[in-house]
């Protein structure tokens, strides 16, 4: 599962990553574009008790959230 | 030793509300270091967009705190041009939250500082500021959004600053251009040099922490998240504490300087203040902020608050301190929090049916 939330800012990334982890509770990658999402979700998901690794590239940010 | 989120967003409301209570004392006006809402104002004065004698006045705080912004984000790599999500709805959003704050006579960072000042007017504000920002929550966990922004060009994402820029340089040299009041809060202020470094270091910490006054609210309500708050909480502790220092703390209700104390409409104006940031994605200092990182659509927000400050003036709808709001500014607030709650029922609303 991928959720890509490039062009929308804070806080709306974060409320598509909860959304999303509710349907995929074992985890997904989230792409974002600022560093201000890239910090809010990376957040909330260690918060909830995922594993979240960053990867960077073309201006961009995946976050791989796991269990 | 590396300093954690928490940490340095601490340190930098710290910093904010010190460097607030050092600027009273070089001339500001009393619990008004910094107020992004009340200098706006004074600035559109100044450029003659209306014509209320006592708030007239270039504030260089304002300017350097989006300068800030610019530079440090070009440095860093957080200068990313981007725009396009509801540019129109984002003036008139800004505008709404002028109205509110020029009716409570302080934005969220003006509220704060007048908290330290020991001003009670500003605790009913922040429940005002507090319920303005849960009812925000309801749209946005519902699916409200402004849509999605897209890459803009550098020279889109440069322009505010560039602006900016030259206001500065027509201020310093050519000062008769501009109107400048000589009483009032707007003939109060400090020397421009320190002024500007003040907003100059307001900017660069406040982009490097994403402070946001409405933010760390939010991020309660929403998910639980205390990390915003603390810069809040920062600012609040360094102004109560300079304000005892130099002796301009007063606790109460009547006598606070540029305030008023009809409970209902602080509760009101600031409620309007709250919705309008959350819905915006942050309070008029993160939209000076994000503005100098090149989002236009920022920059849409702050020309609203720009433009809606001169209408609060020019139509009587910003209250004046003591006696509070007229019938203009009662009727005109009571109208943007129904445009606010309109706005928001009807893109959440076009939000859930696509989902």
């Amino acid at each position: 599962m991928r959720l890509d939330t490039s062009g929308y800012s804070c806080p709306e990334p974060v409320i598509m990553t909860k959304k999303a982890l509710k349907e995929n509770p074992a985890g997904l990658d989230v792409i974002v574009d600022n560093r201000a999402s890239k910090e809010n979700v990376t957040r909330y998901a260690k918060a909830l008790g995922y594993n979240v690794a960053i990867e960077e590239g073309n201006g961009c940010w995946t976050l791989k959230i796991s269990k | 030793m590396k300093l954690g989120e928490k940490q340095k967003l601490g340190l930098t409301g710290i910093a904010i509300g010190v460097i607030a209570v050092i600027l009273v004392v070089l001339g500001n006006p009393k619990n008004m270091g910094f107020c992004i809402a009340c200098f706006i104002r004074d600035t559109a004065g100044a450029m003659h967009m209306h014509t209320a004698p006592i708030v007239e006045y270039v504030r260089p705080e304002i300017i350097g705190i989006i300068l800030g912004s610019f530079a440090i984000s070009v440095i860093s790599g957080d200068f990313r041009p981007k725009g396009g999500s509801s540019p129109v709805l984002r003036f008139v959003i800004g505008f709404i939250v002028m109205i509110g704050a020029l009716v409570f006579l302080g934005c969220p960072l003006r509220m704060v500082l007048r908290l330290g000042g020991g001003d009670l007017n500003a605790f009913i504000g922040l429940l005002g500021f507090i319920s303005g920002i849960a009812i925000g929550c309801v749209f946005l966990s519902n699916g409200f959004t402004l849509g999605k922004a897209a890459v803009q060009s550098r020279a889109e994402g440069a322009a505010l600053s560039a602006v900016t820029t030259l206001l500065f340089i027509l201020f310093i040299a050519a000062p008769s251009l501009f109107l400048f009041s000589e009483t009032g809060p707007g003939s109060m202020h400090a020397p421009v040099a320190a002024a500007l470094l003040a907003g100059l270091a307001v900017g660069i910490i406040s982009e490097r922490t994403r402070l946001c006054m409405a933010g760390g609210i939010r991020d309660i309500i929403l998910v639980r998240d205390y990390t915003l708050i603390i810069g809040f909480a920062g600012i609040f502790i360094a102004s109560l504490a300079g304000n005892l220092i130099t002796g301009n703390f007063s606790l109460g209700f009547s006598g606070q300087p540029v305030a008023h104390s009809k409970h209902v409409w602080n509760f009101l104006g600031m409620l309007a203040v709250g919705l309008g940031s959350a819905m915006l994605g942050g309070c008029p200092l993160r939209q000076l902020i994000l503005a100098g990182e090149g989002s236009s659509d920022s920059v849409m927000a702050v020309l609203g608050m720009l433009v809606g400050a001169a209408f609060a003036h020019n139509f009587s709808l910003a209250s004046s301190a003591d006696a509070g709001p007229g019938i203009n500014g009662k009727i005109a607030l009571v109208i943007s929090i129904a445009v606010l709650l309109l706005i928001g029922i009807v893109v959440t609303l076009r939000e859930r049916r696509k989902a």
